[in-house]
């Protein structure tokens, strides 16, 4: 439910962005950077090394080995089960997101290998009506946990949300359980979920699937929470601590094992999975 | 700005004439009971045609009557033998979420309760039944010890939410019901959760997810609150109206959802005008459950429980 406060802080034409498109202004170190380079570095500024939102198709092409990855349930698109009309109505609204930004929703669902590993594989994307999850999030996912419990795989997912679909009311709310019990259920064969953060996981994601790694690892600086800080701060009427919901505050509070930048996202992740699946052989 | 009950009004209007009656009746000596009688019976016709075209915001705001009954109300007026227990064993113990043994009938039960308080001490100790991550943890060690020794787990949902704060996120909101959604989805123990007033989102659901889902007339089961959403989508929160409308918060719309599972009626006028009978009627609908969910195997239950949940949402293959 920060999905209002993160739009209206990225308003759609970016003035940071340098109209030619070769040149982009990083918001954290304000210098601008020659836009290629950001994209060698997977989005990261040369500079600062601040992480941008990656597309989640790129993110995939970054952590699966070349050639090996699977999508599962590309064409999985949404209903309109409430009928819900703001502004315009939901299916509109869905169409053009799809528009916008090519994707048929907000995640990605998948296997392939990881440095060899076979892994299930789930990636959210924020550009898709700010990585809201509604049916379709909730569906993939589940299915991409339940067919990593039946191949005995490990599941990751890479979340990047605002939170539950408001446009698929309590529907969606009953994602963060089917989600869960999935996992509850992968977990229960004793087989490894990790769960990696970026800017923005937040609240119904990350009081579901997001929370519950067997590893969790953010990436830095990414703004992380159950309750948005708007809310919070007009709840307390004080001024929020300094660095309050980011990866360093949550990890500083014992609720990551792990900030990675995500250079190294990949090695690490290959790495942690192979020690948790070593005792299945 | 009206008050919230003003819809309310013509019934309190006539209680009071019955009232009046009723004393002058008593202080005159003269029987007004005939046209008492009359009264009542319009009353009655009155309550039930307001009571039969309740718009949705109306629901939301019966659900959070001050005098409507609480989890406090339905230990009292439902189980018998009732011990307490406290605290999360790891930092504190949440008021607003109340957990211990009872009877109901003859039949154990674990309850874990949302309270939200009843008057201004009470309320502020509860935080307005707005839980801490420690109030979740708790209500998981009270499930577990349920689990270990076969009893039941009944859960009152009735909250505006998990509460909004510097300290619950340090604490970790988001791990707390995570896990809780998690661990619901495989205890090892029938698992019944009612909706008794405000189900407010993911609040809520960190105890609510079971066997069965039931919701009270006038409660409501919500991903965020009617004022949040009109507040966000159309900047103006005076349009909770609508946004209750368009949200499909209430019982039989989520039952259409295959979210909940069953409605329960509450009393002529609601549930706050007769908590007693209110409580007497959930525990026989919760008997009822009870005795349907007894009757499987531990495995079947977890299997229903995880299908309830897996057919829920609406997609479809484009082309």
């Amino acid at each position: 439910m920060v999905l209002d406060r993160l739009r209206r802080a990225t308003p759609t034409k970016d003035p940071k962005k340098i109209p030619d498109g070769l040149w982009l202004k990083c918001p954290s170190c304000s210098k601008t950077v020659f836009k290629r380079l950001v994209e060698e570095r997977l989005d990261c500024c040369p500079e600062c090394n601040h992480h941008f939102k990656m597309p989640s198709g790129r993110r995939i092409a970054n952590l699966i080995d070349d050639g090996t990855w699977v999508e599962w349930d590309a064409n999985l698109v949404s209903g309109d089960p409430l009928g819900f009309v703001d502004g315009k109505p939901y299916p509109e609204r869905i169409k053009q997101q799809q528009a916008k930004t090519g994707l048929k929703d907000a995640v990605l669902c998948g296997t392939g290998t990881m440095g060899s590993h076979p892994v299930g594989l789930g990636v959210m994307d924020f550009e898709f009506n700010g990585g809201s999850m509604g049916s379709v999030v909730g569906e993939k996912l589940t299915r991409m946990i339940e067919r990593s419990t039946a191949a005995k795989m490990p599941a990751i997912i890479v979340s990047a949300s605002g939170g539950a679909r408001m446009q698929e009311g309590a529907i969606s709310l009953m994602q963060m359980t089917k989600t869960s019990a999935a996992l509850a259920r992968h977990a229960e064969k004793g087989l490894p979920y990790i769960s990696v953060l970026t800017n923005p996981t937040m609240a119904g994601v990350m009081a579901s699937y997001a929370s519950l790694g067997d590893v969790i690892i953010a990436e830095p600086k990414a703004l992380i929470g159950f309750t948005g800080a708007r809310v919070i701060q007009e709840t307390i009427k004080q001024e929020l601590p300094e660095g309050f919901q980011t990866s360093e505050f949550l990890f500083k509070h014992g609720q990551l094992d792990l900030i990675i930048n995500r250079q190294d996202m990949k090695a690490e992740l290959a790495r942690i999975v192979g020690y948790l699946m070593a005792g299945r052989r | 700005m009206s008050a919230p009950f003003d819809f309310l009004d013509p019934l309190v209007k006539l209680e009071d004439k019955i009232a009046e009656l009723e004393q002058l009746s008593q202080a005159t000596g003269v029987t007004v009971l005939s046209e008492a009688e009359s009264l009542r019976e319009k009353l009655a016709v009155e309550s039930r045609k307001l009571f039969s075209t309740l718009t949705p915001w109306q629901r939301v705001q019966l659900s959070r009557h001050p005098l409507r009954p609480q989890s406090s109300d339905y230990i009292d007026h439902m189980l018998e033998d009732y011990v307490p227990l406290a605290g999360d064993r790891r930092f504190a113990d949440d008021e607003a979420i109340l957990t211990g043994i009872g009877r109901l009938g003859d039949q154990p039960v674990m309850l874990v309760g949302q309270q939200k308080g009843k008057d201004v001490h009470e309320r502020r100790r509860c935080n307005f039944g707005m839980p801490h991550p420690e109030g979740y943890r708790k209500a998981m060690a009270k499930m577990r010890l349920a689990e270990k020794f076969k009893i039941p787990v009944i859960c009152l949902i009735n909250t505006p939410g998990a509460v909004p704060g510097v300290e619950a996120e340090e604490r970790g909101q988001s791990i707390a019901i995570a896990e809780n959604i998690r661990d619901m989805a495989l205890l090892r123990t029938p698992v019944i959760c009612v909706v008794i007033g405000e189900g407010g989102s993911g609040g809520a659901l960190g105890i609510g997810v079971g066997d069965r889902i039931l919701m009270f007339e006038n409660s409501y089961f919500s991903v965020i609150s009617p004022e949040g959403c009109a507040a966000i989508l159309w900047k103006d929160g005076a349009k909770k109206d609508l946004a209750a409308e368009r949200l499909k918060l209430t019982g039989p719309e989520l039952k259409k959802f295959g979210i909940v599972d069953e409605i329960i009626e509450e009393p002529a006028g609601g549930a706050h005008r007769q908590p007693v009978a209110t409580a007497h009627g959930l525990k026989e609908v919760l008997l009822r459950h009870l005795r349907e969910l007894q009757s499987l195997t531990v495995d079947e239950l977890l299997e229903r429980r995880y299908q309830k949940y897996r057919v829920i949402g609406e997609v479809r293959e484009s082309a």
